[in-house]
């Protein structure tokens, strides 16, 4: 990586910090819904880890695992929300112009993930050690769980940079929050994988992250299991999302696409408008189908 | 459609199958967890009135619509109940999709084919009640994006109230209390006790009440914010 895009990357970084300091209130909102998660469901629920079958130590400790991960994901879908304004906004194409390599303003919104994410990974882990979380695993195995969180949480960025730099419009935050939030919840989020029932459990089984849940609550309970496969798929996930991110990114730099002309007529039109319209007795092509092709022979141009 | 309906859903069809291990729960009231659940997916699409309302309000204030009427011989209260009217057909459709796709997975009503009635009718004096909040909201601040945060603050306490367990097996102390104090579980537990235990007159009265006063205190304050907004035209 060059000095420049390195300098790149910093600076959409930074931007993207400067504008949570200046607004605290949006620094907190992502964990806002797993806070409420966690109290509710550690809060609710403590009696269904006592129930025959459960088997695991406690239930918050239990839960803690899904609610760092969705801590996680939603630092990423508010990156991507944020990615989806800049670039809907115009914002980023001049950040486009100002770059030499495009894949480090990619680069500048995965730093800020890892960066905040690290911060709500710090918040959410203070407030379950305060209420009393019990927690069983050694230094390796929590350093284990939080690399497992980060790994999620790079995936979900680059998943949702893919969509917004396709979509380039505030509009992607939808798609972006809901496939991300539907997803993490297809996992065996409240109980065990061998305790859901119906569709959930099969949609669980086949989920790529339940392996990653599982494994990061064998680390909490000293009992590591699952850890290669998990590792392994998050691995992959971050793989696959990287080139959905890069063509992505190439979309983006193509611009708008022009819509193509439809019918004999403007199929006439257009391919007059393409030859230039400079031939003798030719003329200059109207209607829209000709001002379209011209804006496309432009933009090839 | 997606936060008032398909929202609501997927949470009833995800706590549905995650949540049965809770029937298990020595003293729990029922077998089947997504009888007993269904009544908070109600209340959840019924939130979403503050929403749907406070958003509607709050985009004509925003664009100078409402102070156009208003200079008009429109009561504000009238322009108000005309936006509940909207608000209160969208909870209609929502409640009866809502039943209805729990009927179909197995949602049993103990109170009847007139409980199912009665759900409907708690469900939609709910859905009025949020959506006065929402007025309410979109008065005071005439700002769309601060009408979404109340839609936030409420779907937060709907979490902190009695929605996944009965207050009588929650184990964790403060959960309990917090539960208590919050009158959304008052809410919950009306639909809950047409779903569960019959007709249930404390928990109804106290759902209804509630219900009741949210919507009077919301809708006096929505008009005497809108006067407000009348004497500054």
């Amino acid at each position: 990586m060059s000095a420049r895009s390195l300098a790149v990357t910093m600076g959409v970084s930074r931007r993207s910090a400067v504008k949570i300091i200046k607004n605290p209130v949006m620094a907190l909102a992502p964990l806002s819904v797993p806070l409420f998660m966690f109290a509710a469901f550690a809060g609710a629920m403590t009696a269904v880890g006592k129930t025959p079958g459960f088997n695991y130590y406690n239930y918050t400790a239990f839960i803690f695992v899904f609610v760092l991960y969705q801590a996680m994901v939603f630092v990423a879908i508010f990156t991507g929300i944020e990615m989806a304004g800049d670039f809907g906004q115009g914002f980023g194409d001049r950040m486009m112009l100002a770059a030499p390599q495009r894949l480090s303003i990619l680069g500048g919104y995965l730093l800020f993930t890892l960066g905040r994410g690290l911060l709500s990974i710090a918040i959410v882990w203070g407030i379950a050690l305060l209420t009393g979380m019990p927690v069983r695993g050694d230094a390796l195995e929590i350093v284990g769980l939080i690399v497992l969180a980060l790994m999620l949480g790079i995936a979900t960025t680059l998943w949702a940079a893919g969509i917004a730099l396709r979509a380039r419009s505030i509009t992607a935050a939808a798609l972006i929050f809901m496939s991300s939030f539907v997803v993490l919840f297809l996992t065996p989020d409240f109980v065990p994988r061998h305790l859901l029932t119906g569709w959930l459990k099969t949609a669980a089984s086949i989920n790529p992250l339940t392996p990653a849940v599982e494994a990061g609550r064998n680390f909490l309970a000293h009992k590591p299991a699952h850890v290669a496969l998990a590792f392994g798929l998050m691995a992959g996930l971050v793989a696959v999302f990287t080139l959905w991110a890069i063509r992505g990114m190439k979309t983006a730099e193509q611009g708008p696409k022009t819509p193509r002309a439809r019918g004999p007529r403007a199929r006439r039109e257009a391919k007059a408008a393409a030859a230039g319209g400079h031939e003798a007795g030719a003329g200059r092509a109207r209607g829209p189908a000709a001002r379209r092709a011209r804006a496309r022979a432009r933009a090839r141009g | 459609m997606i936060p008032s309906i398909i929202f609501p859903l997927f949470m009833l069809a995800i706590l549905a199958c995650a949540g049965a291990q809770a029937t298990k729960v020595p003293g729990f009231p029922t077998k089947s967890y997504i009888t007993f659940v269904i009544g908070s997916t109600l209340i959840q699409g019924a939130v979403n009135g503050t929403t749907v309302a406070g958003q509607l309000l709050a985009g004509d204030l925003e664009t100078g619509f409402v102070n156009r009427i208003l200079l008009t011989p429109v009561r504000q209260w009238v322009l108000l109940f005309a936006q509940l009217a909207g608000v209160a057909m969208v909870g209609l459709i929502g409640s009866i999709v809502f039943i209805g796709v729990g009927l179909i997975f197995g949602v049993h009503v103990k109170a009847g084919a007139g409980g199912v009635l009665a759900l409907i009718g708690v469900t939609l004096l709910v859905v009025i009640a949020f959506g006065a909040i929402g007025l309410l909201g979109a008065a005071l601040t005439g700002s769309a994006a601060q009408v979404q945060a109340l839609f936030a603050l409420f779907l937060g306490l709907l979490f902190m109230s009695s929605m996944l367990m009965p207050r009588n097996l929650i184990t964790q102390d403060w959960f309990k209390t917090i539960a208590t104090y919050n009158p959304l579980s008052y809410l919950v537990e009306a639909n809950r006790s047409l779903l569960i235990s019959g007709w249930d007159a404390q928990a109804l009265a106290l759902g209804c009440g509630f219900a009741i006063l949210f919507f009077v205190v919301a809708m006096t304050g929505a008009v005497f914010a809108m006067r407000r907004r009348m004497e500054r035209i």
